[in-house]
């Protein structure tokens, strides 16, 4: 009886919110078809043996246990992943942040200037040069500027000595990181009324840190959280500038993130049902980081 | 840009903003703002340099006799296919501009009723939408080849344009910011007796600059790569991306020419973001949101 009466009310609202319907519609039409149906046709394929040729052949578990106990390299892909993440995700988060702060403080037109200086990388995205400047020879950028400084008396191989691998791909992952998160936070900043600094002013706050903790960050939350899944999806599943910059495979896989890992076997081996269930795991994490972070920026926002 | 730089000193913004500060945040931005573009000069160097400057000892890093071959390289190899250049940009152009103003619009709308209306199974699509943004997986692309298959929209322009024409990064950008929009101001309104289509777009979206220029330039940034590798196969339907990337893709002797490709293909995009730039900082001056 109860049940019957809900769904009568469910469908009551159903008809009164007609008009909210009418206007998501040709989103949702083709979110569905080409985002939601292709990524619920993908959640089985992990549990599959699939080589794009036959049709996938059930599997079980056997993935993902291949993964842990046998797959030395995805063992150490998740090392490389979390590290590469720990040191460009926070610090690329709080950079995206603070040079936002910085260029709010500056004139107009250097706003739009600096605004585009920090977002071309992202722009251009272009691996090309890097290989120019890191190149191994006595041709490269870095190695030629050493040289004549006399801190080097040979060319060092950035690109493939193992010691360097890893360092470079994050400087480099850096310097294209300050994507999206960067763009709405600086958007996120226009939309603060300058009244409330005013009334920051009157309530006796003395200087810019004051009014960064008191005021910014708490009206920003809703941005923080977009650049926080931007940052997460970015530094999680970043795999691209290290195939274009150190190679694939790179030098004692030093920079062979999980997300290179799954490339490896999607599209160089065609063992597609083992790829899945390597995306699935990154999926996994990366969904709870983002519960956990968006849990505390909403604690910033309720205070 | 010297009269700015002048201003610093005496502290400019908004009013009520009077802490210094502004002059060393100044130098800081500059300093890194250097390390960000020194790769983009070297790529327009590398663009204008000469084929037998690009390999000598010590690098330079300008060009001593700058020229333009490279570019004329680029056009000369593009042309030498079947379809004309003129193609590819109507091509790009079309594709871009449907793109762009599709996302715009659907994306507003949608992030409007998601964050401002309660209706059955509102938090369900919230959850799924940023939930999508998070699921990376390469078995996506094969997945969508399937649906677009099933649509028959494979090898024409609208494979292309409708699986990126829904954003679902562009509806949560907007959403985040429309949430901030004070609900006292859509009551009154309602109590005016504008229904929701005319509140969105008369109300919520003119107040949403900021957010709305952002999204534009994501959109346009997105939709102006598009290659379409894998569902576009006639030549009279590929882009200039598709076109430009078939020039440049042939290792280090062309060099000169994939850097002049770069650069001949960030120049609209970078156009369109100073654009939007300035109508999103203009934004500050009149924003009339208050409670």
């Amino acid at each position: 009886m109860k049940k019957k009466a809900g769904l009568k009310r469910t469908f009551r609202e159903i008809r009164k919110n007609k008009a909210c319907y009418a206007m998501l519609a040709p989103f949702m039409i083709l979110f569905v078809l080409f985002t939601v149906i292709p990524v619920v046709m993908s959640l089985p394929i992990g549990f599959t043996d699939f080589d794009m040729v036959q049709k996938p052949e059930f599997v079980g578990l056997s993935n993902f246990r291949t993964l842990f106990l046998s797959d030395k390299v995805f063992i150490s892909s998740i090392r490389v992943t979390i590290v590469f993440a720990l040191l460009t995700g926070p610090v690329s988060y709080v950079l995206c942040f603070l040079l936002a702060w910085f260029i709010d403080g500056m004139p107009k037109r250097l706003k739009t200037f600096f605004t585009l200086i920090f977002y071309i990388p992202s722009l251009a995205s272009v691996y090309t040069v890097w290989q120019l400047i890191f190149s191994g020879d006595m041709n490269g950028y870095l190695n030629a500027f050493l040289i004549d400084l006399g801190i080097i008396n040979s060319p060092v191989q950035w690109l493939t000595d193992g010691r360097y691998v890893l360092a470079v791909t994050i400087i480099v992952q850096l310097w294209i990181s300050l994507g999206a998160g960067f763009l709405a936070i600086r958007a996120g900043f226009q939309n603060i009324d300058p009244a409330l600094y005013e009334a920051g002013a009157i309530e006796g706050i003395r200087n810019r840190w004051q009014e960064l903790i008191y005021i910014v960050i708490p009206s920003m939350v809703p941005q923080l959280m977009f650049a926080a899944v931007m940052q997460i999806v970015g530094s999680f599943t970043a795999g691209t500038v290290a195939q274009n910059l150190v190679g694939f495979p790179s030098t004692e896989n030093k920079a062979h993130t999980i997300m290179t890992h799954a490339y490896d076997y999607g599209w160089v081996r065609y063992e597609m049902g083992y790829a899945s269930a390597i995306c699935m795991i990154l999926f996994v994490v990366m969904f709870v980081l983002n519960r956990l972070i968006s849990k505390g920026l909403k604690k910033i926002q309720g205070d | 840009m010297a009269a700015d730089i002048k201003k610093l000193r005496a502290s400019s913004g908004p009013a009520g903003r009077k802490y210094g500060g502004t002059a060393a945040s100044f130098v800081l931005l500059t300093a890194l703002g250097l390390f960000m573009v020194f790769p983009i000069y070297l790529t327009v160097v590398m663009a204008i340099k000469p084929v037998e400057e690009l390999f000598v000892f010590p690098p330079k890093l300008y060009a001593v006799r700058p020229t333009l071959d490279n570019f004329r390289d680029m056009f000369a190899a593009v042309r030498q296919n079947r379809v004309p250049f003129s193609r590819y940009v109507f091509n790009s152009v079309f594709v871009t501009v449907s793109v762009t103003a599709a996302q715009c619009v659907f994306a507003s709308m949608a992030a409007f009723v998601l964050a401002k209306c309660r209706f059955p199974g509102c938090r369900i699509i919230n959850g799924v939408i940023v939930t999508s943004l998070l699921y990376q997986s390469s078995v996506i692309y094969i997945m969508q080849y399937m649906v677009m298959t099933k649509l028959n929209i494979i090898d024409s322009p609208l494979a292309l344009i409708l699986p990126a024409a829904a954003s679902p990064m562009g509806v949560f950008l907007m959403r985040q910011s429309i949430s901030q929009i004070p609900d006292a101001m859509l009551d009154a309104a309602k109590v005016d007796g504008a229904g929701l289509f005319r509140i969105c777009w008369q109300i919520v979206i003119p107040n949403q600059k900021p957010a709305l220029m952002t999204l534009m330039i994501f959109a346009f940034q997105a939709a102006w790569n598009i290659q379409g590798g894998g569902v576009i196969f006639r030549e009279q339907y590929k882009t200039l991306p598709a076109a430009v990337a078939q020039v440049s893709s042939s290792g280090m002797a062309r060099a000169g020419v994939a850097m002049a490709a770069a650069v001949f293909m960030l120049v609209p995009p970078v156009i369109v973001f100073i654009l939007a730039q300035r109508y999103v900082i203009e934004t500050m001056a009149h924003s009339g949101i208050k409670e």
